[in-house]
């Protein structure tokens, strides 16, 4: 079959919107191809957003784009069964060009960013599966879709966590439970002056807030509540291999999490639009595939670029930032003539210069010092007591906070180990 | 009252469901199988269990891949659903 394109892009995510909008722009003929009927209809997220890749791509591009609204709230609470310790930052900054961050859902965003690929001369097909790839010896030559055989020079898969493509063509093994994170969400519809109220936000001004505490009862994960303009994101992240093992569902504790009573209320009269489940790479670098093989790249998700610090769990940047890469290297490429496995290693180079690598090897140890089961019920429950303890009037003489922390530690855990956890804070985060 | 079961939950969500099955689940492997990590991986709740049998249903499949990446016997034969099927999150 005559081949028409230089690249074809596989999933048309934000690793592959970047990168076909990049390569489509430059003068390659793109195909982007989307399994969804329309792009986003198979993604999902958490919700929150930040924009510095994206706004260097489209300046200013929540003008346009379908946000919902900008985080001008940063919360932080520790649940117990019974009690919340909670902290807050805000700054004026957030609320102002060029935004921080933003809530947005995956549905919409990702229609817009394909449209834009579509206008700088990208083909969308949508509804379209690559099954299969096309091979010239060892060389990767297009895909096989639909019981079409579609050549290219370039084959780069943004086909998310559970990248078919890149297992086909042999750069990873079998994904293991223990590197992942199943993030289930609800989409909560509640009237707009409502949410304004309840988390005294104002305008387009948005609250992300993240939770750790019982309701995960140990397992490595935490939950998180963000506003849109007239819904509310709530879901619960948890590592899978936990899951199982202990026999508990994730929807199970989302449900119990929505039940705290610290978060019942914010919910109240809310009605359920949306329900869904998607996985998260979170071992960052040690379960990282081989990027690249002759005519054949890995971006984004399906190279598990996402960065997980504790407080923060991230890899819609990454994913555009490595698809603009694998753009710039088949660019490079087309105009020497060469997509051999030589040529293409040119794309690590650049991964390495941009922050998708350099993060990930900072935050190196961060994945398994998150594993740590202390930090997901024994420390909030000793906060939450510490705090029950300094804010309690019982009517008998005080004592010194000092006092109070031993008492709320004893029998739970030594100083000693509350020092070597600290200790390996410092080296992971 | 809003939905908390699984099965109610998937009620508001739209889907294209396909004619043809897109997982297969193996079940002599399944039989003999003492952890059934399946039947909690899948956010969606397409594994039952009856006695000692596992049923599998996949009309309700979010496509996370939990099930396969969870299965330590490989009795779960993962595939997405044909292009355009499926899930088609309105949110996500």
């Amino acid at each position: 079959m005559k081949q028409i394109f230089d690249a074809i892009v596989v999933g048309a995510g934000p690793a592959g919107c970047a990168c076909s909008f990049t390569m489509a722009k430059a003068g390659l003929k793109t195909l982007l191809v989307e399994r969804g009927k329309f792009p986003g209809a198979k993604n999902m997220w958490g919700g929150v957003f930040y924009g510095p890749t994206l706004n260097q791509l489209f300046p200013s591009f929540w003008q346009e784009a379908p946000v919902e609204r900008y985080i001008k709230r940063h919360r932080l609470s520790l649940l117990t069964k019974d009690a919340s310790l909670s902290a807050e930052f805000t700054a004026k900054k957030f609320g102002k060009v060029p935004y921080n961050g933003f809530s947005l859902f995956r549905a919409k965003f990702d229609r817009w960013f394909a449209a834009k690929a579509e206008q700088a001369g990208a083909i969308l097909a949508s509804g379209l599966q690559a099954d299969d790839l096309l091979w010239d010896g060892n060389r990767v030559a297009g895909i096989k879709a639909g019981g079409d055989e579609l050549p290219s020079s370039a084959v780069i898969a943004c086909d998310g966590v559970n990248s078919f493509l890149s297992e086909k063509a042999g750069l990873r093994d079998k994904l293991s439970p223990r590197d992942m994170k199943q993030g289930v969400k609800e989409v909560i519809h509640l009237p707009r002056n409502l949410i304004e109220l309840r988390f005294n936000l104002s305008g387009e001004e948005g609250i992300a807030w993240e939770f750790i505490g019982s309701f995960t009862r140990g397992i490595p994960g935490g939950a998180f509540i963000y506003t849109n303009k007239e819904s509310l994101s709530i879901g619960v992240v948890v590592q899978l291999s936990t899951l199982a093992e202990n026999k508990i569902e994730a929807n199970d504790l989302l449900e119990e999490f929505k039940q705290h009573s610290e978060v019942a209320t914010y919910l109240a009269g809310g009605k359920l639009l949306e329900y869904s489940a998607h996985l998260i790479p979170v071992a960052g670098s040690a379960m990282m595939p081989a990027l690249y093989t002759d005519g054949f790249l890995v971006a984004g998700d399906a190279a598990a670029f996402t960065l997980t610090t504790g407080l923060t769990l991230e890899g819609a940047n990454f994913a555009i930032a490595s698809g603009l890469a694998a753009a710039e290297t088949v660019i490079r490429s087309k105009q020497i003539g060469d997509f051999s496995q030589k040529s293409l290693s040119y794309y690590p180079e650049l991964l390495k210069k941009s922050f998708v690598l350099k993060d990930l090897k900072t935050f190196k140890k961060a994945p398994h010092f998150l594993e740590n089961p202390r930090i997901y019920s024994l420390y909030p429950e000793i906060a939450c007591d510490l705090a029950e303890k300094i804010f309690t009037n019982d009517g008998k003489p005080r004592r010194k906070i000092w006092k109070l922390l031993r008492k709320s530690m004893e029998r739970k855990i030594s100083f000693w180990q509350v020092f070597r956890d600290l200790k390996k804070i410092k080296k992971a985060l | 009252m809003n939905p908390a079961k699984v099965e109610d939950k998937l009620a508001v969500n739209k889907f294209d469901i396909d004619k043809e099955v897109h997982i297969r689940i193996r079940e002599d492997i399944c039989k003999k199988c003492e952890e059934h990590y399946c039947l909690y991986a899948c956010p969606a709740s397409c594994f039952k269990i009856t006695e000692d049998h596992i049923t599998f249903s996949y009309e309700g499949c979010l496509e996370c891949g939990s099930c396969q990446i969870v299965c330590d016997k490989e009795a779960v034969d993962w595939a997405l659903p044909r292009g355009g099927f499926g899930i088609c999150y309105q949110y996500g």
